[in-house]
């Protein structure tokens, strides 16, 4: 039985700290991402293999930067979450759980933030 | 001891022998795909970073995404990353509430497998 009073409960935001933050955000990025997949791999399916100058031409369009860079951006904080809870789900114990969760973290930023840094880099010097 | 049937009793559900159902595949498959799916968007950016590095680095990254083996990652990528779509897209509907009944979620099952299979054909079409 829990002695709390509703807005001490509310406060608290149970034992998570965060409410039901990841799990808005997870839905948020996922309904962003229905609209930029189809946008973004099309595209990108027909690029890949393509030569270094038509590659450069094609992201260095508004259109095709933006989208990609919308993409990258929300793909890499949706696989952020949802790696976040496969790792909660499958390693145990607090210190292994914990140090492979901020690896992922560090890795998705790392990775994210590179193919940001590149379609901006091709963009504005394409 | 008074079980004299011990080791000969049947035991449910035996996991190795168990038939999962339809939809216990498709939930599994959707945390595979998704996981799986790090490594094409490592393989993404990759290509993006050589094409706005130089024209070497691009040449070499470009070798490996259309030599067998990269062509072979790409493919599964795109089926990786449409099922994961049209089945991220039915877990959308049952968050508003929808589609719980046993029949339609086999139905929406198959229909995730078979419209990921048509979106993975149209995107190899396009490459």
């Amino acid at each position: 039985m829990s002695y709390k009073t509703d807005y001490g409960r509310v406060m608290g935001l149970g034992s998570a700290k965060d409410g039901t933050h990841h799990f808005w955000v997870q839905r948020l990025t996922a309904v962003a991402l229905v609209i930029l997949t189809p946008l973004f791999v099309l595209p990108l399916a027909y690029n890949i293999g393509d030569s270094f100058e038509a590659v450069r031409a094609a992201y260095s369009h508004p259109v095709n930067a933006i989208i990609a860079s919308l993409f990258i951006l929300t793909a890499f904080y949706h696989l952020k979450l949802g790696l976040q809870v496969v790792i909660e789900d499958y390693i145990h114990g607090k210190g292994t759980r914990t140090v492979a969760i901020v690896v992922m973290n560090l890795a998705c930023a790392l990775v994210g933030f590179t193919g940001l840094f590149a379609v901006a880099k091709i963009a504005f010097s394409a | 001891m008074a079980d004299v049937n011990r080791g000969n009793r049947p035991l449910s559900p035996h996991a190795s022998i168990y038939r999962w159902p339809i939809s216990a595949i498709l939930s599994i498959l959707h945390r595979i795909t998704g996981s799986a799916l790090s490594v094409s968007g490592i393989l993404v950016v990759w290509w993006f970073l050589a094409a706005a590095t130089s024209s070497d680095y691009f040449a070499t990254v470009d070798g490996f995404l259309t030599s067998w083996f990269g062509g072979l990652i790409l493919i599964l990528s795109a089926w990786g990353l449409w099922f994961h779509f049209c089945n991220g897209i039915r877990h959308l509907f049952w968050d508003l509430g929808y589609g719980f009944g046993v029949e339609e979620v086999t139905q929406s099952s198959y229909l995730a497998i078979g419209i990921s299979v048509i979106l993975t054909i149209i995107t190899i079409l396009i490459a």
